[in-house]
């Protein structure tokens, strides 16, 4: 298996606050990698710089072999990683189509591209391949509907799908339940796992065991900014120290 | 054939909607002869506004940055233009192409400084860069403006195509023409109009194509555009660029129907003006600011020109006890009161139809169709009785 995003060494500081202390992690091509850890271990602050949205103090991010740091967002989406967001990051103005839309002219047009004679009613291609996707997420339906005005979990779903139409060598799902409701999420567990079978590699960030143990095949577990524990979700699951510093506490409840 | 005809036309199709836009704007000194704003002057100032507002709505409306200071942009058309005439030649054409090839200069230095910021912050840098600009057109380039006097014609310009063309000395000063075509009156008045239907079809290209789709989406959520692999600023830049070279169009053609430059044109209170104008009809609509236009230039040339006797003529048919009352009420609103009317038009607008006179149309049009559907369900439910 070849490594797909090596993070060596990284270390992040805030003021005095440490977020990241020297974090290794090597993701493998094909697999869904879980990060977990408790409130404020540092797993949003790991996300961002891998991203290009924080540049770690020192340690290195390489993907696809290519140095990340310092990379602009839309550099490191062309170069393959994309990312989904917590909180759903959409355009609330535009249809659910046109979100989609956009994420595919990225894709086809590259970072600018100076077209303004082009007919967008003529994209019969893209056009089709916004609508697989938005079917791909069960939301063809409402494909003409304001995207600002449906629910939380459908436009985490239609973020979900502006991911996919990118077709990106690594998606990063930063807790893509959190706030949905149980049925919502078994939905989106169900998606990821069809996602998983077209061999696209992802990271997830999330709370919920049910969600990481039902779709992980590798986790790790960050706390305090270090990274205490990683293995195979059997291995994880029986790890003391893990145990002590999350999952014993979620057991106490 | 009629109906064959009306089946093929709908305005999602480009043909069709400029073909409606040139008959309406080639057809504006018949219908516009009720209201009394048939006259050529007043037909200029629409056309040439109306490409300007088209522009300003292409930054504005699309990408949602507001510019203050795009004035400055119909300021230096107006002045190339009318270095062109004196230079050169008193054909229009050399001289509104230059003005839109300078403007396209001033708009890439001007909007590479202002857009490194976003929000209320480029909205003051653009407002600082054009004060900058008035303030330099008035003082110190005096030589190139003429500062307060404002760049004029003379009969001692040397005009090297025309004398080279053998154009001969004239009598006074020589008028602007577009290949003998005189620039004053109707004629003056349709060649703006051709600029004008060709500025609205770039517009419509623009608001239709994917880059257009890109602009709306800058505005909607602009960290999600650079996350989702576009570089914004080249698309920002683009878009203020394109909407100075409009302005500077706008500027050539002012020059082009009337001969001189002052650098009161580039002063805020006009760049004020489009942005009044633009948010009165609907910004980033495709009609919205020729609506705007519509409405601000009429108030500004016919309501200021009513007085105390033109209302009277207005309401004698009335008893003149009621007639006086009017009249003493009205007259604060007309004439020189006209800012007072537009003023509390323009509240009106913000607070109750925010997306501006087209937000008011599209309700309109909905409750229409609506009740036309309404109508026809009633008929069938007869219908259905009666058999």
């Amino acid at each position: 298996m070849s490594i797909v995003l090596e993070i060596k060494g990284v270390n992040k500081t805030f003021g005095g606050l440490k977020a990241l202390t020297d974090v290794n992690l090597k993701i493998e091509e094909g697999k869904t990698h879980a990060i977990i850890g408790p409130n404020g271990a540092g797993k949003s602050t790991l996300l961002n710089c891998c991203i290009g949205k924080l540049i770690p103090d020192s340690g290195s991010v390489t993907f696809n072999g290519q140095d990340m740091i310092g990379k602009q967002p839309y550099e490191i989406n062309h170069a393959g990683m994309v990312r989904v967001f917590q909180t759903p990051e959409i355009f609330p103005e535009l249809s659910l189509l046109e979100n989609v839309v956009i994420p595919a002219l990225a894709k086809r047009d590259g970072i600018f591209k100076f077209n303004p004679f082009k007919m967008l009613s003529n994209e019969t291609e893209i056009h089709d391949q916004a609508m697989r996707a938005l079917a791909d997420v069960g939301l063809d339906k409402f494909h003409q509907k304001n995207a600002g005005s449906i629910s939380r979990g459908d436009k985490r779903r239609l973020e979900l799908a502006m991911g996919l139409i990118q077709n990106p060598t690594l998606l990063l799902l930063d807790e893509p339940t959190a706030g949905m409701a149980r049925h919502d999420t078994n939905q989106t567990i169900d998606l990821l796992k069809k996602i998983k079978d077209r061999g696209m590699t992802k990271i997830i960030i999330e709370h919920d065991m049910h969600v990481v143990f039902s779709l992980a095949d590798h986790i790790s577990v960050l706390a305090q900014g270090c990274i205490i524990a990683s293995g195979t979700p059997d291995e994880i699951r029986n790890n003391p120290k893990v145990k002590e510093a999350y999952l014993g506490e979620t057991e106490d409840e | 054939m009629i109906k064959s005809i009306l089946e093929k036309f709908s305005l999602e199709k480009n043909s069709s909607v400029m073909l409606v836009f040139a008959a309406v704007v080639l057809s504006a000194p018949i219908w516009l002869t009720p209201f009394g704003a048939n006259y050529p002057d007043l037909l200029q100032k629409f056309a040439i506004f109306g490409i300007f507002a088209i522009g300003f709505n292409i930054l504005f409306g699309l990408t949602g940055y507001l510019s203050f200071g795009h004035a400055v942009f119909l300021g230096v058309g107006s002045y190339t233009a009318v270095w062109v005439f004196k230079l050169f030649t008193m054909n229009v054409l050399p001289a509104v192409m230059l003005s839109v090839a300078i403007a396209a200069v001033f708009a890439l230095l001007i909007g590479y400084i202002s857009l490194r910021r976003s929000g209320i912050y480029f909205s003051i840098l653009t407002l600082a860069l054009a004060q900058m600009s008035y303030n330099l057109a008035y003082s110190v380039l005096t030589p190139i403006t003429s500062g307060e006097t404002g760049l004029q014609l003379s009969s001692e310009d040397p005009r090297y195509i025309d004398s080279l063309l053998g154009a001969g000395v004239q009598e006074g000063l020589p008028a602007t023409n577009f290949f003998g075509m005189s620039m004053s009156g109707y004629s003056g008045f349709y060649f703006c109009a051709i600029f004008l239907i060709l500025a609205f079809y770039i517009s419509l290209k623009i608001f239709r194509s994917p880059y257009g789709l890109k602009l709306i989406a800058i505005k909607s959520n602009q960290k999600r555009m650079l996350y989702t692999g576009f570089n914004t600023r080249p698309y920002l830049l683009s878009a203020f660029v394109i909407s100075g070279m409009f302005a500077g169009l706008a500027g050539g053609l002012m020059a082009a129907t009337d001969p001189l430059a002052g650098a009161e044109r580039m002063q805020w209170t006009a760049s004020g003006e489009v942005v009044l104008m633009t948010i009165l009809g609907g910004s980033g609509t495709l009609i919205g600011p020729l609506l705007g236009v519509g409405v601000i230039k009429y108030f500004e040339n016919i309501f200021s020109a009513l007085n105390e006797t033109s209302l009277r003529e207005i309401f004698n048919f009335l008893p003149d006890v009621v007639a006086d009352f009017l009249v003493s009420i009205t007259h604060v609103f007309v004439g020189e009161g006209w800012h007072l009317t537009l003023g509390i038009l323009f509240m009106l607008v913000v607070i109750f139809l925010p997306g501006g006179i087209m937000q008011g149309v599209g309700i309109f049009t909905r409750y229409y169709k609506k009740k036309m559907t309404e109508l026809k369900s009633e008929r069938s439910v007869e219908k259905g009785k009666s058999q």
